[in-house]
C-alpha cells in the first residue's frame, strides 16, 4: 500500500515535500538561469569581438543607461562577466545539477520512500528559490549588479566607492549567496543521511550505483566547504558594510586616506579558494557519476573497475581540498608552499587518469548504442581530457605564472569544468527524462543539439588556449588600446560567432524538453533496459515512489550482458540465480 | 502507510553532519585568524574577565541539560533543570554583550579608527557563536514548553536528546575559541 494521497495544486508544485517535484523545481530554475547566463556571455562576447560598436540588441536588452547608442558600457561588460559566472558555477552546474540529480535519483536508486527529511528538502528549494530572486533583483539596480567578479576578490568588491558594481549591486550578491549556500548545506545534509539510512534491504556501499557514489562524496565535500565560503563572505559583509579591516588596508580613495589598516586581501583568497577549488568538484563529481551510469547502461557493459572509481572519486574529493594555492601562485605566495601546492594539483591527475580509463575500457567492445545522452556523456570524457591536459600546465607553478590570468585560463576551465559538467547534466536529463515525465524526448533533435553544441562549444573554447599564450588578458574591456593584440581580432569574432550558435541551439534543447513533457511519445517503464532501482518503480508518479514495498536488492547496479542470463541486463531486483555468483 | 523511518537515527544524524558543516565555519574563521596574525600589525589584548562568566555559565547549563535527560530517562520530570539551563543560556548571552562593553572601554573596537583585526575578529567570531547559540536557546524553550506538556517519556525524549547534543556542541565550541583567544 503506498502512502499516495490527494494532494492540492499547492502542495503537488509549490511547496511541496516531494522529492521529485523538488527536483524538477531545481531542474527548472537551473534550465532558467542557464538561459539567462548564457545570454550574458553572448552580450559580452559581441563587445570582444567587436569592441565599441553598436549594436542595436544591446541598447534593446540594456537601454540607455548601459549601452548607450547600443555600444555596451565598460561597467556593464563587467557585470555581465560577474553574473554570467556566479549564475553558471552556482546556480546552473551546482544547484541546477546537484539539485536536480541529487533529490531525484537518491531515494529512487537506494530504495527509500523520500528523503530523510523532505521539509529540510523543500526549505533547501526554496532557501534557493529566494537566492534567485534576489540574484535576478541584483540585476535592476540602479548602480547596476556586482561587478568584481564571480570571485569578488576585495578591495574591489569591498568598497562601494571603487567601482558602480560595488554598491547595491555586490550587497544583493552577497545576500543571494548567503541564501545559497545555506540551500546548498540544507540539501547536503539530507543527501548524506539519506543515502547513509535508508538504503533498502540489501543495498550495502558496495552495490550502490555510481551516481549515488558520486552524489554522496559531492555532499560531503560540500558541507565542509561551503561554510567556510560562509565565513569568508561574513567577514567581506562586514567589511562592507560596517567599516571592519578585514581584507582592507591603506587604501586611498581619490586622494582620500580610508581608515582601515591591518586587513589583508590574500586572506581572503585563502578562504575563497579554500571552497573555490573543492567547488571544481562539486560541479565535476555529480557529473563523473552521471555518466558512469549512461555509459555503463548504453554500453550494454558493466563499468569497468567499479572499486577503482569509488576509489578515484574519494581521492579526488580529499585532493580537491588541499590544492587551492595554485589559484595564488602569482599572489607572492612563497615558492616553496607554491611547489607543495604544484605536486598536491598535480597528484589530481592520477585519479582523473584512473577515470578516463575506465570510461574507456567500459566503451572497448560494448555494444554501444548512441542515444543522445550517450553522446553527450562521451563529449563528457572528450573535454575532461581535453581540458584536463592544460590544468597539468596551469598546476605547475612555473609555467602558471606565463599564462595567469589570460584566455588561456578561461579556456581550460569552461572545457573541464562547464562543458564536462554541462554535459553530464544534458546526458542526465535525456537519459531520465522518461523517468521524471514519463515520455520520450525527440531524439533527432537531441542528435542536432549534441552534434551542434559540440562543435560550437569546442569553437568557443579552444582557440581560447592561443589567446592565451599570446597573452592576452581576461576580464579586460577592450584590448584595442594593445597594438600587439591586433591581430588577434580574428580569432575573437570565430568565438563570437561559435557562441552565438551554440547559445541558439540550447533553444532547441529547451524547446525540445518542454514540448516532450506535453507531447513526447510515451515511455515504457524501463526504456533503456538498465538495471538500476528507479525503472522498477511505475512510470507515473507517486508519492512514496512505490506502490507495494520497496523492492529489495539481490545484486549490484552494472550486470549487463552477464554470461548466462537471458536478456543483457539483469536488474538489481532480481534474485541470483541457483549457482550464479555475483559480478 | 506512512513513510517509514527511523526517525531517531536519522535526526541524529542530521544534527551531526549539520554540526560538521558549523565546525569547517568556525575552523575557517579560526584559520582566518592565524593567518592574519602572522602578518604583523596584530593588537595584543586581554580577554574580558565577564567571558569567565560566560564559560562558567554554559558549562553549567550543559550539565544541567544532561541532568535533565537523565531524569526523563527516569520517568521524573526534567522541567526544572530545563529551565535552569534556559536561564544560564540567557546569563551567557547577557555576559557575552558585557564583555563586548568591557572591551569598547579598554579601546578594542570593532570597526573604525583605531580598530584592528585582532578586535574585530573577536567581535565577528563570538557574534557567530552568539547567533549559533541563539538556536540553541529557541531549542530549549521547546523542549521546556513541550515538556511542560507532558509530551517526553522514558521511551521518547528525541527533542531533550537533540537539544542537548547541539547545546553541548555549542559548549565546546565556545571552550575552544575562549581558549584561542586567550592563549594561542
Amino acid at each position: 500500500m503506498s502512502d499516495h494521497h490527494k494532494e492540492t495544486f499547492i502542495t503537488k508544485y509549490i511547496f511541496c515535500q516531494d522529492h521529485k517535484m523538488i527536483a524538477k523545481q531545481f531542474l527548472i530554475t537551473g534550465m532558467l538561469m542557464g538561459v539567462i547566463g548564457m545570454f550574458m556571455s553572448i552580450l559580452f562576447r559581441l563587445q570582444l569581438s567587436n569592441p565599441g560598436e553598436s549594436f542595436a540588441v544591446l541598447e534593446w536588452f540594456l537601454g540607455d543607461k548601459w549601452a548607450p547608442g547600443g555600444v555596451l558600457d565598460p561597467n556593464m561588460y563587467l557585470s555581465l562577466v560577474t553574473m554570467h559566472g556566479t549564475i553558471l558555477v552556482f546556480w546552473v552546474l551546482t544547484a541546477g545539477l546537484t539539485g536536480t540529480f541529487a533529490n531525484y535519483l537518491i531515494p529512487l536508486q537506494i530504495g527509500a520512500r523520500d528523503m530523510a527529511s523532505g521539509f529540510l528538502n523543500m526549505l533547501s528549494y526554496w532557501f534557493f528559490f529566494g537566492a534567485t530572486i534576489v540574484m535576478l533583483i541584483s540585476l535592476f539596480v540602479e548602480s547596476g549588479p556586482a561587478s568584481a567578479g564571480w570571485t569578488v576578490y576585495p578591495p574591489l568588491s569591498a568598497l562601494p566607492q571603487a567601482i558602480s558594481g560595488s554598491g547595491l549591486g555586490q550587497d544583493l550578491w552577497l545576500v543571494g549567496m548567503a541564501l545559497f549556500i545555506v540551500s546548498s548545506l540544507l540539501g547536503g545534509l539530507n543527501y548524506i543521511v539519506t543515502i547513509l539510512n535508508l538504503r533498502t534491504k540489501g543495498m550495502s556501499m558496495s552495490r550502490l550505483p555510481l551516481t549515488i557514489w558520486a552524489l554522496l562524496i559531492t555532499a560531503i565535500i560540500g558541507v565542509l566547504t561551503f561554510p567556510v565560503l560562509l565565513a569568508c563572505a561574513l567577514l567581506l559583509i562586514f567589511d562592507r558594510s560596517f567599516g571592519t579591516s578585514f581584507y582592507l588596508s591603506d587604501i586611498i580613495i581619490n586622494g582620500e586616506m580610508l581608515h582601515n589598516t591591518g586587513g589583508s586581501p590574500i586572506l581572503f583568497e585563502h578562504l575563497f579558494w579554500f571552497l573555490g577549488h573543492p567547488e571544481v568538484y562539486i560541479i565535476l563529481l555529480p557529473a563523473l557519476g552521471l555518466v558512469s551510469e549512461v555509459m555503463s547502461v548504453n554500453s550494454r557493459k558493466p563499468i569497468f573497475g567499479y572499486k577503482a572509481m569509488v576509489g578515484a572519486m574519494m581521492a579526488i574529493a580529499f585532493l580537491s581540498c588541499i590544492v587551492w594555492g595554485h589559484h595564488m601562485f602569482v599572489t607572492g605566495m612563497d615558492p616553496f608552499l607554491g611547489s607543495v601546492f604544484t605536486f598536491t594539483t598535480l597528484l589530481i591527475a592520477i585519479p582523473s587518469a584512473v577515470k578516463v580509463f575506465n570510461y574507456l575500457t567500459t566503451l572497448w567492445r560494448g555494444s554501444i548504442r548512441f542515444t543522445p545522452a550517450m553522446l553527450f556523456a562521451i563529449g563528457f570524457v572528450s573535454t575532461f581530457i581535453t581540458g584536463g591536459l592544460t590544468g597539468l600546465i596551469l598546476g605547475d607553478s612555473a609555467l602558471d605564472i606565463n599564462v595567469h590570468d589570460t584566455y588561456f585560463v578561461v579556456g581550460h576551465f569552461h572545457i573541464v569544468m562547464g562543458l564536462s559538467a554541462i554535459y553530464g547534466m544534458f546526458a542526465g536529463v535525456y537519459h531520465w527524462f522518461p523517468k521524471m515525465y514519463g515520455r520520450m524526448m525527440n531524439k533527432k533533435l537531441g542528435y542536432l543539439h549534441f552534434w551542434v553544441t559540440f562543435i560550437a562549444a569546442y569553437g568557443v573554447f579552444f582557440p581560447m588556449h592561443f589567446l592565451g599564450l599570446a597573452g592576452l588578458p581576461r576580464r579586460y574591456y577592450t584590448n584595442s588600446a594593445f597594438p600587439m593584440f591586433d591581430n588577434l581580432t580574428d580569432i575573437n569574432e570565430v568565438i563570437t560567432f561559435f557562441s552565438i550558435i551554440g547559445g541558439l541551439v540550447q533553444l532547441l534543447f529547451i524547446f525540445n524538453f518542454f514540448y516532450s513533457i506535453f507531447k513526447g511519445t510515451k515511455s515504457e517503464q524501463n526504456p533503456w533496459k538498465s538495471n538500476t532501482l528507479e525503472w522498477t518503480a511505475p512510470v507515473e508518479r507517486i508519492h512514496g515512489n512505490w506502490p507495494g514495498e520497496i523492492p529489495s536488492v539481490e545484486r549490484w547496479a552494472y550486470d549487463y550482458s552477464k554470461p548466462g542470463m537471458d536478456e543483457d541486463f539483469v536488474m538489481q531486483n532480481v534474485p541470483l540465480k541457483e549457482g550464479e555468483t555475483e559480478h | 502507510m506512512a513513510i517509514v523511518l527511523n526517525q531517531n537515527k536519522t535526526s541524529k544524524q542530521l544534527l551531526w553532519v549539520g554540526i560538521a558543516g558549523i565546525v569547517m565555519f568556525f575552523a575557517g574563521l579560526t584559520s582566518a585568524v592565524i593567518v592574519r596574525k602572522a602578518e604583523g600589525n596584530w593588537l595584543e589584548f586581554q580577554m574580558p574577565d565577564w567571558f569567565w562568566i560566560s564559560t562558567i555559565a554554559i558549562i553549567s547549563s550543559s550539565i544541567l541539560l544532561h541532568i535533565s535527560k537523565r531524569a526523563v530517562k527516569n520517568g521524573t520530570s526534567p522541567l526544572v533543570f530545563l529551565l535552569g539551563a534556559l536561564a544560564l543560556g540567557v546569563v551567557f548571552t547577557f555576559s557575552q554583550f558585557f564583555g563586548w562593553n568591557q572591551l569598547v572601554s579598554e579601546g578594542v573596537y570593532l570597526t573604525g579608527e583605531g580598530s584592528n583585526p585582532a578586535g574585530s575578529f573577536l567581535y565577528v567570531i563570538t557574534l557567530a557563536h552568539l547567533l549559533h547559540l541563539l538556536g540553541g536557546l529557541i531549542a530549549i524553550s521547546v523542549t521546556t514548553v513541550n515538556s511542560r506538556r507532558g509530551k517526553y517519556t522514558a521511551e521518547n525524549y528525541l527533542g531533550i536528546e537533540l537539544t542537548s547534543t547541539y547545546w553541548h556542541f555549542l559548549g565546546v565550541l565556545w571552550l575552544y575559541l575562549f581558549f584561542f583567544f586567550n592563549y594561542l
